[in-house]
């Protein structure tokens, strides 16, 4: 069998394949982001006809993919945890309803987190929704975990989740591939009012149907955790674990020489917990360990007497759950001398910072400058990083700051007409997945403020995956392209214009415009488009000029540039006391020129543009 | 053959790269492998941590001073992951400043061979050199040659081979 070395998310993707699925919905998400990418590449790689598709946000991949499986084919939806908060709607419902062709449902949770805004743990949200749910602890299992979530799924007409965390989908690993199955299915969608439309009065039998299907489920061997018996050393004490945290307690325990002396069961399916499971627990032992990120699902539902985990907060009931935290754990619970705990040195570690050259960085300094009383509501992206200098004063959720604008402008605007200018910022992808119905709604509302919208033409954060602005589809096919001034003006905005950031004191000039815009006496949204490509695009360097930046000896050391631009190209100096330039990072953008208040930064045209 | 590797560095130097020539080049030689990279927010210029396994390991992290061996693209972070590293392990450093390690001023021959872009792989070829990796140059090679794309393979392989070249006398 070929081995290929994968990351987790490739390995899903593979899976994907492999299992004869016909369409995958995604919307970009660290970490879920490389499931649908990795799906594309391997569809054309194994001659896959599959549709796969960046969708505008996750409800609407959900749907899709919902639609697709009523007709008997094999679907998937892939997201972030909060992902699923976004298509949570659907996804209840789904549970109720239930499906035809499989639904898997991957969602990567990000214990730590790395890259979210939350560490909410999606088995929980499983479990509310009465929907199974595998918990694979490297990426080879999650690859398997793909075919077997499918075939539960068809089986029992219900959609089931695949919840890898950040461990299982940025690991690597060896993997083995196989061909794909050969499923021929075509579309034939069964019409059935009483279920597919299920009015009210329906509800309450599919509820119990769906409970039917979950005391099944809870009774299959087939998810009786698996054991690594113990030699009767720790008599009536046991190990439960799954997931990557699984994982890192057979290293720790195979590492202190204690693997096959404690009994150490692997939990596949954290829910619906195999029924005959939780009482063989609660009867056979008095001492109980789960191990399991991020939320006590495992443990609530053992519900005994002596279980340890987090809500006994045995386990720490936040942050990842890292190996130096489980070894701790298990030597407690073990009572084996714990190590001298290794102080945690406080290092300042380098905090991440907007590319050299982002023309997100422009926009935000113009801003900044602008209305240096502003108020400054953004959102989910790179661009939540001009927190760095000021220019970011709340991050929610993806698509809550231009609402979040309008509440900011109804609280001052209700104090008197002198409120602060609300200066809102949000990507065009941003925009796009959630920021429609907000605009439309802010505009109706009479809120007044200004909405710029980042459009440098990507998703950059994620990795650079198109918007249905840029063009094209995720196989890297033309799609029909839905401009966003189009949209902005059908919103019912009477104030748009488009302005490229590099253009610094255009920029600022169109800043001023808006806001007399916004408080005339027919004012309301004013929406300025910053449009210039990412610079990760690289057409972008291609269209832009370069110069070489210098720095002269006019320069105070006052640091106006560091506090006020923070571009990582631009470098104090301890010995000299001023600012020079790291030209091996600054890509010559030319735009901290206009930022010195000393004019001590210098743009030099190279004669010859490479 | 075992061993434990971190990789640590700054977002944009190559760190996932190096980490998935490793992987390569564990697989090359029939090895089981298991990787952990950090994306997203975390890659824009911030500090970034790789762990490679290479033989027969379960789950992808190192424990604190568990690691046989460690690439430090960058000094400053000595002081953040450098207690990954056990104490007779190997630490290979990307500087021009000597102390307890092995060290190369890679930025420096790199900026010789016209891109800051090969700084990762001559601290590679400098850790093979001094027999601090599981792999031979041969193996490294190989992987190299694999992972790398169609327009960056020969210039990768030019500068895995100046960091061959620059073995500690």
């Amino acid at each position: 069998m070929e081995q290929r070395i994968m990351m987790g998310n490739e390995a899903i993707g593979r899976g994907l394949v492999e299992a004869g699925c016909s369409l995958v919905a995604s919307y970009p998400g660290t970490p879920a982001s490389e499931i649908l990418e990795s799906t594309v590449d391997f569809a054309k790689e194994c001659s896959a006809s599959m549709h796969i598709e960046w969708s505008i946000n996750e409800k609407v991949a959900y749907e899709v993919a919902l639609g697709n499986c009523y007709t008997g084919k094999r679907s998937a939806v892939a997201m972030k945890q909060v992902g699923l908060n976004v298509a949570s709607d659907p996804f209840m419902r789904s549970a109720y309803l239930g499906v035809i062709g499989g639904l898997v449902v991957i969602v990567a949770d990000d214990p730590g987190p790395f890259s979210s805004q939350t560490e909410q743990d999606s088995r929980s949200f499983a479990q509310f929704a009465r929907i199974p749910v595998f918990d694979p602890s490297d990426p080879a299992e999650a690859k398997e975990m793909v075919g077997r979530a499918f075939e539960l799924s068809e089986e029992y007409e219900i959609p089931v989740m695949l919840r890898p965390t950040t461990r299982v989908c940025h690991a690597r690993r060896n993997v083995s591939c196989l061909p794909p199955q050969e499923i021929s299915r075509k579309a034939a969608f069964k019409k059935n009012p009483g279920r597919w439309v299920a009015t009210p009065q329906f509800l309450t039998n599919l509820h119990r149907e769906l409970n039917s299907k979950i005391d099944k489920l809870s009774g299959l061997e087939a998810f009786y955790p698996s054991v690594v018996a113990g030699d009767g050393t720790f008599n009536k004490c046991c190990i439960i674990s799954s997931g990557v945290a699984y994982a890192y307690t057979y290293e720790i325990l195979e590492d202190l020489g204690l693997l096959g002396k404690v009994d150490f069961y692997k939990v596949d399916l954290p829910y619906p917990l195999n029924r005959n499971f939780i009482q063989k627990i609660n009867t056979d032992y008095e001492n109980i360990l789960v191990i399991e990120e991020t939320y006590p699902v495992i443990e609530a539902q053992l519900a005994g007497r002596s279980v340890r985990g987090r809500i006994s907060k045995d386990v720490r009931d936040y942050g990842e759950l890292t190996p130096d935290i489980i070894e701790n754990i298990l030597r407690k619970f073990l009572n084996l001398a714990i190590t001298a705990a290794q102080e945690t040195k406080q290092v300042k570690e380098v905090r991440p910072s907007l590319c050299p050259g982002c023309p997100h960085r422009a926009a935000f300094y113009a801003i900044r400058k602008t209305f240096p009383k502003g108020i400054f509501p953004s959102d989910i992206g790179c661009y939540t990083l001009g927190m760095n200098f000021g220019a970011v004063d709340t991050c929610h959720c993806m698509g809550a700051c231009i609402s979040q604008g309008a509440g900011f402008y109804h609280a001052y605007a209700a104090d008197g007409p002198d409120y602060p200018t609300v200066v809102v910022t949000i990507g065009d992808s941003t925009f796009f997945h959630a920021g429609i119905p907000a605009l439309v709604n802010a505009v109706f509302t009479k809120a007044r403020f200004i909405l710029v919208i980042l459009d440098n033409s990507t998703t950059a954060m994620t990795g650079n995956q198109p918007t249905p602005q840029v063009g094209f589809m995720a196989d890297g096919t033309p799609g029909n392209t839905v401009y966003i001034p189009e949209l902005v003006k059908a919103s019912g905005v009477r104030f748009m214009k488009e302005c490229d950031p590099y253009d610094l004191e255009a920029f600022k000039k169109l800043l001023v415009e808006a806001d007399r815009f916004c408080r005339s006496d027919e004012g309301g949204v004013a929406v300025i488009i910053a449009k210039h490509l990412c610079i990760m695009d690289k057409q972008a360097k291609k269209q832009q000029s370069t110069y070489r930046m210098n720095v002269t000896d006019e320069c105070t050391g006052c640091k106006v540039c560091l506090e006020r631009f923070e571009c990582p190209s631009l470098v104090f100096d301890e010995t000299t006391e001023k600012v020079m330039i790291d030209i091996n990072t600054c890509i010559g953008c030319g735009v901290c020129k206009f930022v010195c208040p000393m004019d001590a930064i210098t743009a030099e045209k190279p004669e010859v543009a490479k | 053959m075992k061993q434990q590797i971190i990789i640590s560095g700054l977002g944009g130097q190559g760190v996932l790269f190096v980490t998935r020539i490793l992987a390569q080049a564990g697989m090359e030689m029939g090895l089981d492998v298991l990787t952990s990279e950090t994306h997203g927010m975390a890659m824009r210029g911030g500090t970034v941590l790789a762990h490679v396994k290479v033989g027969g390991f379960k789950s992808p992290l190192i424990r604190k001073g568990s690691a046989d061996m460690g690439l430090y693209l960058v000094r400053s972070n000595i002081p953040i992951h450098g207690d990954f590293v056990k104490k007779d392990g190997y630490r290979v450093v990307n500087t021009d400043q000597s102390g307890e390690y092995f060290f190369v001023d890679a930025t420096n021959q790199a900026r010789e061979m016209g891109s800051l872009l090969l700084t990762n792989l001559i601290l590679l070829g400098y850790a093979v050199a001094n027999k601090t990796l599981f792999c031979n140059a041969e193996a490294m090679r190989k992987a190299i040659a694999k992972v790398s794309n169609d327009k960056n393979r020969e210039l990768n392989l030019a500068g895995f081979e100046r960091g061959l070249e620059l073995k500690n006398s």
